[in-house]
């Protein structure tokens, strides 16, 4: 059917669009303005009317972890908090490794997905480091990026392979970084809170050194690659010192790399565990320079849903990780509009324009003939976050119970509503 | 005093009013310890189980006899012979301790924050006898018992401790107790043993050993595992040894009347000579004593605590 999203302030930065005017919706598709009659209107006063926001980073559990969260759940959460695409990272079980489990994800995602889903396929065989992935046939499945994520690509040789041998097919490389000898039994960052603590701590440089490695392999195959989930101050100024030398180097980071410190682990809160862990004010306020100054292209949410049983259970057994897709929105907006860090295009950019771009997924733009995927959110909005409201599975998040600003009142999936605010 | 806290999850934020509390009650308990019949009837009628995830032989054995000497009923539980080998989770382990109707649990285990996540699912009091590298606050209780016995108060005293501070609970609890208590402690390790940013948690970091000691009141080794040669974080036994061990040269930088200390078990020839462990002034084996008064004034007081309910 077709939509007029009348009265909303449209916020399209990639065709530079900050005004206040209506969206018209046809077939699916935005299209040029038709005539009222026969169409659903949808009043957006006083709201932001926005490309649909594009993670590109969540763990989407299934196959293989359909108890902490399924492909329907996953994607109704993600439509809750204005995402209209996500790209699911390949650690299920069995691994995303092969065409056939892209098959089976975006024939379930076609399903009984409520937004788009591209799935991420597997740089090596069982993400174990030894062998490629046939990469040419995961492109070929659907698979829009390669990544080991959960897990490092340990080897340096076998990094420049994959990149090498990926570029063949165009296709995008997303590391995971983390020195495996240098992380040593770790469990949260070292610092004074896990000496206070007693906790292992690991180290800013488990992350550094293998996105300097990582930065360097790019610069010398001239092959892409994006960094994923960056924490510390150094990861932030290797990736800003590499872009000035032209180095085909992006990245991202996770709401909490830039609203959360390891205070947040005080009284051993699982919930704020993660991989990378929580870091330092310091790194917090670097984040947030590297935000503000284009060295970080997008804000992912690395989703990662994880049952109670899995994090009711002492600090170091518990699963690493939180759930994103349903407060990522409003802690841009309080943590980094609302505190004059980057403006509200700007935030857009970060969750539409740039990952679709990176991605080379059809999303990002409210351009005549994209994909009607829309989010219309009202950002004065006030919420207090209750986990149990969540749509995800699973509710290990660390800010139930947060006074956030951002709610999200539609999201629209290639013409249709996914997500209408009760 | 007014004894409101439920649990003794460690001496971070526990007040210089509660220690003195407790080393005031060590001291009467001390008293029935000398006694030719060591049993007074305090805690009949009271349970007290310890529940340990991790081998021990001193302190578990330790609680044990206090129960016995206070007349609680006491049972063990370890890991490997109970429903955890089973893959029974922690919560539930404790919970069915809970609700048998278990006064006191003291509980060991290998995951710092073990006792702190037990304590908020269960009624019982939970006295956390070591958790990883977190806090061993009975361990750090006794020794500043010791302390007080020998040198009459904390006050003022130069505590030096000496070893592998990053893996000690130990060393944690001592420096949040005696920082208290208004002693003043300095740590010296090698490098790599070191957590960052200790100096923190209000402790002076010295470079040597040597410059840890002088004129020390007390001079505390800490136990090295073995095994933390084999992760490279030092070269070797006798390097370890030669540089971060005492021996009788090093003691002539401490005080005349330093106190030699150590939680035990003891490395002969590591991190203490032998003619060091068994010097006249070694109050190793005072420290063990004083661990059991230590832990009867413990389970005296948490498991009496209910009665006010």
């Amino acid at each position: 059917m077709k939509k007029i999203i009348k009265n909303g302030l449209v916020i399209d930065p990639a065709n530079n669009i900050n005004e206040i005017r209506d969206i018209f919706i046809d077939g699916g598709r935005i299209v040029s303005a038709f005539d009222e009659k026969d169409a659903e209107i949808i009043d957006a006063k006083g709201c932001i009317v926005a490309p649909g926001l594009v993670d590109m980073h969540v763990h989407l559990r299934e196959p293989g972890f359909e108890y902490k969260e399924t492909i329907a759940t996953g994607t109704a959460a993600a439509a809750k908090g204005g995402f209209t695409s996500v790209a699911c990272m390949p650690n299920t079980n069995p691994v995303t490794d092969n065409a056939a489990v892209v098959t089976f994800i975006k024939d379930k995602a076609e399903k009984e997905g409520s937004v788009n889903v591209y799935p991420i396929g597997a740089i090596t065989k069982g993400q174990k480091g030894e062998e490629l992935s046939e990469i040419g046939e995961l492109k070929a499945a659907g698979a829009v990026a390669i990544s080991d994520d959960g897990r490092p690509v340990s080897s340096a040789g076998m990094m420049r392979k994959a990149l090498i041998y990926s570029s063949g097919f165009d296709i995008p490389v997303i590391s995971h970084c983390e020195v495996m000898s240098l992380v040593d039994g770790g469990v949260m960052n070292e610092g004074y809170y896990s000496t206070y603590l007693g906790l292992r701590g690991i180290p800013d440089a488990a992350e550094e050194v293998m996105v300097s490695r990582d930065v360097i392999l790019s610069e010398e195959t001239g092959v892409p690659v994006h960094i994923a989930h960056i924490s510390t101050k150094g990861s932030a100024e290797i990736i800003r010192q590499a872009k000035k030398r032209g180095v085909k180097v992006t990245c991202e980071t996770c709401p909490h790399y830039f609203s959360l410190t390891d205070a947040a682990v005080v009284g051993y809160n699982t919930n704020a565990k993660m991989n990378p862990p929580l870091r330092t004010d310091e790194d917090v306020a670097a984040i947030k320079e590297a935000i503000k100054d284009g060295t970080v292209d997008a804000i992912a949410t690395d989703h990662a849903p994880h049952h109670i049983d899995e994090k009711n259970v002492e600090f170091d057994y518990a699963a690493n990780g939180i759930v994103g897709l349903e407060t990522a929105l409003s802690l841009g907006i309080s943590c980094l509009v609302n505190e004059g860090v980057i403006t509200m295009p700007e935030l857009i950019e970060k969750l539409s324009v740039n990952p679709a771009k990176i991605l080379g997924i059809p999303a990002g733009t409210l351009s005549e003939g994209a994909p009607a995927d829309v989010v219309i959110f009202d950002a004065n909005a006030k919420r207090t976050v209750n986990v149990s409201e969540f749509a995800s599975k699973s509710k290990n998040s660390p800010y139930d119970g947060y006074e956030l600003s951002g709610e999200v009142k539609y999201t629209i999936v290639g013409g249709n509503i996914a997500h209408k605010k009760a | 005093m007014n004894w409101t806290r439920k649990d003794l999850l460690g001496l971070k934020d526990v007040s210089a009013e509660e220690i003195q509390y407790i080393l005031d009650n060590a001291a009467t308990m001390k008293h029935i310890l000398s006694q030719n019949v060591k049993k007074v009837p305090h805690l009949r009628g009271k349970s007290v189980i310890t529940l340990f995830y991790e081998n021990s032989t001193r302190t578990r054995m330790s609680f044990e006899l206090a129960g016995k000497y206070l007349s609680a009923d006491t049972a063990n539980i370890t890991a490997s012979g109970s429903s955890v080998a089973k893959g029974e989770n922690l919560l539930d382990t404790g919970r069915t301790l809970d609700v048998m109707g278990c006064d006191v649990i003291v509980m060991r285990h290998n995951c710092s924050g073990a006792p702190h996540l037990l304590s908020q699912h269960v009624n019982a009091s939970v006295i956390n006898a070591g958790d990883g590298m977190n806090e061993h606050p009975t361990q750090a209780l006794l020794d500043m018992f010791t302390m007080v016995e020998k040198k009459g108060s904390l006050k003022g005293l130069k505590v030096a401790i000496l070893g592998d501070v990053l893996h000690s609970r130990v060393a944690r609890s001592n420096f949040y107790g005696l920082n208290t208590m208004g002693a003043k402690v300095y740590v010296a390790s090698p490098a790599t043993l070191l957590p960052k940013n200790v100096e923190e948690l209000g402790v002076t970091v010295c470079k040597t050993v040597e410059e840890a000691i002088k004129d020390a009141d007390v001079v505390m080794n800490l136990r090295m595992q073995l095994e933390r040669q084999k992760s490279g974080l030092f070269p070797s036994v006798s390097e370890y040894a030669k540089y971060y061990g005492l021996n009788e040269d090093k003691l002539k930088l401490a005080k005349p009347d330093a106190l030699i200390m150590h939680p035990g078990p003891v490395n002969r020839g590591v991190e203490i000579t032998t003619g060091i462990a068994d010097h006249e002034r070694s109050v190793i084996d005072e420290q063990v004593t004083n661990g059991v008064a230590i832990r009867m004034a413990l389970l005296y007081i948490f498991a009496n605590r209910r009665n006010e309910e």
